[in-house]
């Protein structure tokens, strides 16, 4: 019985293969979209973890020099010896043939917890590591050191990408840094009684674990992306639904007819539910597939984006890492279940004697399209409360949700209305007839063109979004960026020196000095500048009280970023404790993007006052005449070439960045797209067949099949054409909550929203005629329907 | 004794309450027998022989088939009834589309585990089927549907036949043609065989009648 049912049930499938295929490309795409994101993601997650594992990033409180970049070994010996647990780093750059690498060297000895790769659990390779030299390096750079180094290296995928981990006294030869170090770990489990840090080592200062800025803003590029695979996903799964319940309706004779011979429905019901479950199963492993492909051509930019944006590194290359096949093969099997559970409840509900005349394949008659209508008008209510009162990143993302389906669910009802106006304005009977079929076409299509809404809304919020970053980072970098020259040295004791030099030869000298402090308990960046034309000609404010620059210079007034701002609550007129016992009022608040950690501003001699051990090793320098300035630095004075760069380089690669990001958004948009126009094909596709009883008295009245299949693409444009004209709107509040809501939320800085007209004008013609094209098949179909096929509607012999 | 029904009762709901269909109807058929069930629209022809083919529940009264009360079977029971029992013939034919006609004819008797192929490469040959086995149901006029249709019925070998209408959709011609078929291939087979018809002339081809009215038997 199960064998025979089951040949019964597929054999439906064999005489509709556009309509398996349809689910199966469905089904496909939207897995490859989220798997694609999701391989992504979990790349970048095994390289953060890597780096966490090998090189003790974020997972333990740190010592770093208070100033310069370096720590005496003296330092660590006389904290060992009071007793004091810390293992000395030392990192580094090794220059290699084609750039170079992140050399980290590190005491094993003293290490706590598991830092350290996993190939040096074997003893033999521990002695290596410590009495012959061995460098444990990931793949990607195993070739680069080649013949750079007389050490033995060992290839280890668990060492962070681009980076090289080898003992302490390796490095130190390597790098020729005797005796010197970068940063001490402190071990989390400290003997009792020590003597206080600053007064055996104050010149060092404790960072504490976990660099939370820094996580939050990768934290939330991936939940970004996440949410951008979750709507491709989505997309596909309205194609999958749309195919699955035509699928079922038009199974609903052959389900009568089963039981009424004797099958069971519960039998019924399991092997639909196992035939499902395989038609998953195959088309998520193509979508994984394919998922594959497409992270493997986006990796490289996500891995430049979160490397020039947040400085985090991640492989630039794809592992088939089973966290995410299985994820892709799992949400592919839960959104087909999702996609079908409706279609399975109405067969489970069915009675065995309904009538088998296979309904009209709707999601939304007038009342179903009333009653999505009002629970998008709950949706958007509850969207406005969020708005009003919520708070966080989750709720913020709720409230993207609540707009984006509401706006879906609102679609039917707000197409139904405009077709109704246009049927009342309508003068020939061929035009009431045209507009009174596309109400009726309106819900077997509505399933499509939530998908194009919500697909065309997606690229015209993301755009948008990432296009006024753009903006307004470009804007930024020409008010921050306006030295012509950067001169950053390592040397503190060649700080005077250089500065005087750089006086003589150019009219203005910007001399940065730094230490890293907290204000009110926000782990702050406190900044000594030189107050002079450069400020105040091109720092712009968010907000300020006036002379806000006079006010710093005469060290009256502090300005502050905007992340510091919103995290500690402090604003324009609000007072700051930037140092012990010294308050002083903020005088204004300026952008800083891209930065995880909240920044304070006070002039030279202030800082100078507060920090007199304190000397810059940064220098912007205004000169009519950069390349000139540039050669009398090197051949003048005497400084490496690699301590300067040019304005126009730093420019340039911070634009180079938000290239690569587009790429990535770009090619996303482009496949939601995609995906939303094959699901209008599918859907007029399949509804062709239905639509016949429709269109044959149409036929028989007078209208030739020519005249039909033209009216059939026209009706696929103008509901296009609405959907498109209402996803436009809907794209900009999206933009509105990603920056003003989701944005605040995960970077703590609100960036202002520009509109791109030409950008929606040509996006809305590329959505145009990704209809068109979708539509235009079926049309032509419909115009060499043979009038053997439509008369047989007429037939009542069948 | 095949068939017996005993003062079966059935009513369905009602804009003003529940509207009764039969009112206790009672009836045997002996294996072999062929009986035509007759009666206005509306009389409950088709609920009874829906209730015979537990496709539907009784309210009251006990019906057998096979000597197996019908009444107090779950719903996999009724399925299995079906499968092995009892066959149904529709008006609208109620084939598989998708499936061949060699394949709709032999499903139900593989359903039931009883596929004989030279039993319905018989059936097939007597119903004049035998050019349109690798056809499918929708390149087939109305007549050679139903033939379809009852070969289906019989390849699984039921004790008994439930039929109703099977040429309620067909010209006179074809209809009497076909039931001709039917009736002398039901005969061949020993089921008992219980059609509902509005023709008295179909009706009077049976070797028994009865006319229902207003949910009783007169």
């Amino acid at each position: 019985m199960i064998w025979t049912t089951l040949a019964a049930l597929m054999s439906h499938w064999r005489c509709n293969r556009l309509q398996f295929f349809a689910m199966v490309a469905g089904l496909a795409l939207a897995t490859a979209l989220w798997s694609g994101v999701q391989a992504i993601n979990a790349e970048a997650r095994a390289s953060y973890d890597a780096a966490a594992a090998t090189l003790g990033e974020g997972q333990f409180d740190q010592l770093l020099p208070r100033s310069g970049d370096k720590i005496d070994q003296s330092t660590y010996i006389a904290l060992r010896r009071a007793g004091w647990q810390v293992s000395p780093v030392l990192e580094g750059r090794l220059r290699t043939d084609d750039g170079s690498v992140r050399l980290v060297g590190l005491d094993p000895l003293t290490t706590p917890g598991n830092i350290a790769p996993v190939g040096m659990q074997d003893d033999t390779t521990l002695d290596d590591f410590l009495t012959r030299g061995v460098i444990f390096v990931p793949p990607d750079v195993a070739n680069a050191l080649e013949g750079r180094v007389t050490q033995r290296v060992i290839t280890d995928p668990s060492i962070a990408p681009g980076a090289a981990l080898t003992d302490i006294g390796v490095a130190q030869s390597l790098l020729d840094a005797e005796r010197r170090l970068s940063r001490l770990i402190i071990a989390p489990n400290q003997p009792m009684g020590l003597p206080a840090l600053d007064q055996i080592a104050p010149g060092l200062v404790r960072q504490p674990a976990q660099d939370a800025g820094a996580d939050r803003l990768t934290d939330s590029f991936h939940l970004n992306l996440t949410a951008f695979g979750l709507l491709s996903f989505a997309v596909g799964i309205f194609i999958v639904h749309g195919t699955i319940s035509l699928a079922f309706e038009q199974r609903r004779s052959m389900v009568r007819t089963l039981r009424a011979l004797g099958v069971p429905l519960k039998v019924l019901i399991l092997l639909m539910i196992s035939e499902l479950v395989v038609f998953a199963l195959v088309a998520g492993g193509i979508g994984v597939a394919l998922g594959y492909v497409i992270a493997a051509v986006l990796l490289p930019n996500v891995a430049a984006t979160l490397q020039g944006l947040y400085g985090a590194s991640v492989a630039g290359t794809l592992q088939l890492r089973p966290e995410w096949w299985l994820s892709g093969l799992a949400i592919a099997v839960l959104g087909t279940g999702f996609a079908a559970s409706g279609a399975l409840w109405k067969i489970a509900q069915m009675p065995l004697l309904a009538s088998a005349r296979p309904r009209a394949w709707s999601v939304a008659s007038g009342a179903t399209a009333r009653r999505l209508g009002a629970l998008a008008a709950v949706l958007f209510a509850t969207g406005a409360g969020i708005a009003i009162w919520g708070q966080g990143l989750t709720l913020a993302f709720a409230l993207l949700a609540c707009l984006l389906i509401g706006a879906a669910l609102a679609l039917p009802l707000l197409l139904r209305g405009a077709v109704n106006l246009a049927d009342r304005k309508a003068r020939s009977a061929m035009w009431q007839w045209f507009w009174a079929d596309t109400r009726q076409q309106v819900p077997g299509m509505s399933l499509a063109l939530m998908a194009l809404l919500l697909a065309t809304a997606a690229n015209v919020g993301v755009s948008t979004m990432v296009s006024s970053f753009r903006v307004t980072f470009v804007d930024f970098l020409d008010q921050r960026l306006a030295p012509e020259l950067f001169i950053r040295i390592e040397d503190a004791d060649q700080s005077p020196d250089l500065e005087r030099f750089l006086v003589s030869e150019a009219p203005e000298v910007l001399p940065l000095l730094s230490v890293d402090t907290e204000i009110a308990d926000i782990p702050t960046e406190l900044f000594g500048v030189r107050v002079g034309p450069t400020y105040r000609e091109n720092w712009l404010f968010l907000d300020d009280s006036g002379n806000a620059w006079e006010r710093v210079a005469e060290g009256r007034a502090v300005v502050v970023s905007e992340q510091l701002a919103r995290r500690a609550g402090l604003w324009t007129g609000d007072s700051a404790t930037v140092a012990p016992e010294l308050t002083l009022p903020i005088a204004g608040i300026v952008a800083d993007y891209g930065n995880p950690f909240g920044q304070a501003i006070m002039s030279e001699a202030m800082f100078r006052r507060l920090h007199p051990d304190v000397v810059p090793l940064s220098f912007g320098v205004r000169t009519e005449d950069p390349a000139e300035l540039r050669r009398k630095l090197t051949e003048d004075y005497g400084l490496s070439d690699t301590a300067i760069t040019d304005q126009a380089r730093i420019k340039a690669f911070s634009l180079s960045v938000f290239e690569r990001t587009f790429t990535v958004t770009g090619a996303l948009n482009v496949l939601t797209l995609a995906v939303a126009a094959f699901a209008i094909l599918m859907s007029l596709l399949t509804l062709a067949s239905i639509r016949l009883p429709q269109l044959a008295p149409a036929w028989a009245l007078g209208l030739t099949r020519r005249r039909l299949g033209q009216l059939e693409l026209l009706r696929a444009v103008v509901l296009a054409m609405l959907t498109t004209v209402l996803a436009v709107p809907l794209g900009m509040m999206l933009a509105w909550v990603l920056l003003s809501y989701v944005n605040v939320e995960a970077f703590g800085w609100k960036l202002p929203l520009y509109v791109f007209p030409g950008h929606y004008a040509r996006l809305m013609l590329f959505a145009l005629l990704a209809a068109a094209l979708a539509a235009l098949w079926p049309a032509l179909r419909l115009a060499r329907t043979p009038p053997s096929d439509l008369l047989k509607v007429f037939a009542n012999d069948r | 004794m095949v068939l017996s029904v005993q003062n079966v009762k059935k009513s369905f709901p009602g804009a003003e309450g529940p509207v009764p269909v039969l009112r206790g109807v009672s009836l045997v058929l002996e294996r072999g027998e062929t009986l035509a069930l007759t009666g206005e629209s509306g009389s409950g022809k088709s609920t009874l022989l829906h209730l015979i083919g537990g496709l539907d529940r009784v309210d009251e009264g006990s019906i057998t088939v096979g000597g197996r009360e019908v009444t107090t079977m779950s719903d996999t029971e009724r399925a299995d009834l079906r499968r092995s029992d009892v066959g149904v013939i529709f008006q609208q034919f109620n084939l598989i589309p998708s499936l061949s006609v060699q394949a709709n004819i032999a499903f139900q008797a593989r359903l039931a585990g009883s596929y004989d192929e030279n039993h319905a490469k018989q059936l097939s040959e007597a119903l004049g089927l035998s050019d349109h086995l690798v056809k499918y149901p929708e390149a087939l006029s109305g007549g050679q549907q139903q033939r379809v249709a009852i070969a289906r019925t019989l390849t699984a070998r039921p004790k008994l036949v439930l039929a109703d209408e099977p040429t309620g959709n067909l010209d006179e011609a074809t209809a009497s043609e076909v039931l001709g078929q039917m009736l002398g291939l039901v005969r061949e087979t020993g089921a008992a065989l219980l059609m509902v018809t509005h023709s008295q002339s179909v009706a009077r081809r049976m070797e028994r009648h009865v006319h229902l009215s207003q949910g009783h038997v007169v």
